[in-house]
């Protein structure tokens, strides 16, 4: 226990190294884009904050399908941590990228196919933390939330498909620019940088778990 | 076959109830008539406004109505433990989610059968001409609806606060259903000279086969105790 908690926290200081050289490289360093100005710098956090939050929901998919398969409450665990860190992520790449969306495009928020699924699939996770909330039981607990996590997986490139036919018919949607290898750098470090973020939040998160499952029990045996 | 038979006769069975006792069929249509009336006070009396968005007031009232539906599916079973008895019933449960499915359409189809020509002539709609092709979105969009919400109420029946986490878990999963449905029905209603609701339509079809191989799929491991 002791060398996991030890590697947690080694794991929390690159974190915490990586993010604040990934940051200052960002702000400081990278020269900013010659039409958006310095507006452009919330990529280096936005990008690799939906990027993890996709992540994190395709472990909650494949955590589900592990638990159903094994019906190990260690697979629940994971999948629950990584729901709840996945929102955090969700909800940070939409607040970054409304604040880049108003100077940028004049708007905090437009009907556009990636923000929509985005919001979306905030709903659908947010959905599937609110039904663990209001299970008692662990197994129906676990087994309920892994049903949701399978089936909102499945169903976020759908929503994806139809929300660009849906503004196709009405205006082109944003399209990605080619990026000079400097910004492309600082995004990968930064990548790098919320990546440990969220091994590390993972780690903390799946103990606690544990922990509170054991206090579950316990509260059970006891009346 | 066996299955089909099994399912048959629980939508008999839900039917028969609903027949003898009509506790939820006028107050869901009345329910559903309301919305409609509600959207016209807020969106004010603008008939060519009406018209162009009724293909969305119409997908919105159903949806609606078709939670207060999905909320009494298992609830008639749980009041008295009928759903051990359907559990330990030999052979596929599947036909527990058929049969309740089968069920949730034929009262939602019901529904709209009364509820788009009340909108026809509340917003001045000349539905008649395109009757075929409007029954075909409702019947599509009325599965899609179906399909995930008889699933999601299996799981939620069960929960302290099922009417509210109903909806919370269902409006997600239904956007590309009812992106489908009110495309399709505006582009019939108001015109369609691009043939765009081809593309809406097969949508709908998509949407309706995988979600229901998913979900009777899945649903054995939803239903166990």
């Amino acid at each position: 226990m002791t060398s996991k908690s030890g590697t947690a926290r080694l794991i929390g200081v690159a974190a915490l190294v990586t993010m604040l050289i990934g940051s200052f490289v960002g702000l400081f360093v990278v020269s900013p884009d010659r039409l958006q100005g310095d507006v452009q710098r919330l990529m280096y956090v936005h990008v690799p904050a939906a990027w993890l939050a996709f992540l994190a929901f395709f472990i909650v998919f494949l955590m589900s399908v592990l638990y159903l398969i094994q019906r190990d409450l260690k697979w629940d665990r994971v999948a629950h941590a990584s729901a709840e860190i996945g929102v955090v992520f969700t909800v940070l790449t939409l607040a970054l990228g409304s604040m880049w969306g108003k100077p940028t495009w004049g708007v905090w928020w437009t009907w556009d196919p990636r923000l929509t699924t985005t919001a979306i699939m905030l709903a659908i996770y947010v959905g599937y933390l609110a039904i663990r909330s209001f299970a008692d039981d662990p197994d129906k607990r676990a087994r309920w939330a892994a049903i949701v996590g399978i089936i909102g997986f499945a169903n976020v490139p759908i929503v994806y498909l139809s929300v660009i036919w849906w503004r196709t018919l009405h205006q082109p949607p944003s399209s990605p620019r080619s990026v000079s290898p400097e910004i492309l750098w600082t995004l990968l470090f930064n990548l790098l940088a919320f990546t440990l973020v969220y091994v590390y939040l993972m780690m903390r998160r799946i103990r606690l778990a544990k922990v509170e499952g054991e206090l579950e029990q316990r509260v059970a045996y006891n009346g | 076959m066996e299955l089909l038979r099994r399912s048959w006769a629980i939508v008999w069975k839900d039917l028969l109830i609903e027949a003898r006792t009509k506790q939820a069929f006028n107050a869901m249509v009345f329910f559903a008539a309301l919305v409609l009336f509600i959207f016209s006070f807020a969106l004010g009396p603008d008939t060519q406004l009406l018209r162009e968005v009724s293909g969305g007031l119409l997908w919105v009232g159903i949806a609606f109505t078709g939670i207060l539906s999905l909320n009494r599916t298992y609830q008639s079973e749980e009041t008295s433990g009928g759903i051990e008895g359907l559990r330990v019933y030999p052979g596929d449960p599947r036909a527990i989610f058929l049969g309740k499915l089968f069920g949730n359409i034929i009262v939602l189809l019901a529904v709209e059968a009364v509820l788009f020509p009340a909108a026809a002539v509340l917003f001045q709609i000349e539905m008649l001409p395109h009757a075929w092709e409007l029954a075909g979105v409702a019947l599509l969009g009325t599965i899609g609806f179906s399909i995930v919400g008889t699933f999601y109420a299996a799981l939620t029946v069960n929960l302290r606060a099922r009417e509210v986490m109903l909806p919370l878990l269902l409006f997600p999963a239904l956007v590309p259903m009812l992106l489908g449905a009110v495309n399709a029905t505006t582009l019939i209603l108001v015109g369609d000279p691009m043939q765009d609701s081809d593309i809406w339509i097969r949508l709908l079809i998509a949407f309706d086969v995988i979600f229901f191989v998913i979900s009777t799929w899945i649903f054995p491991i939803a239903l166990e105790e």
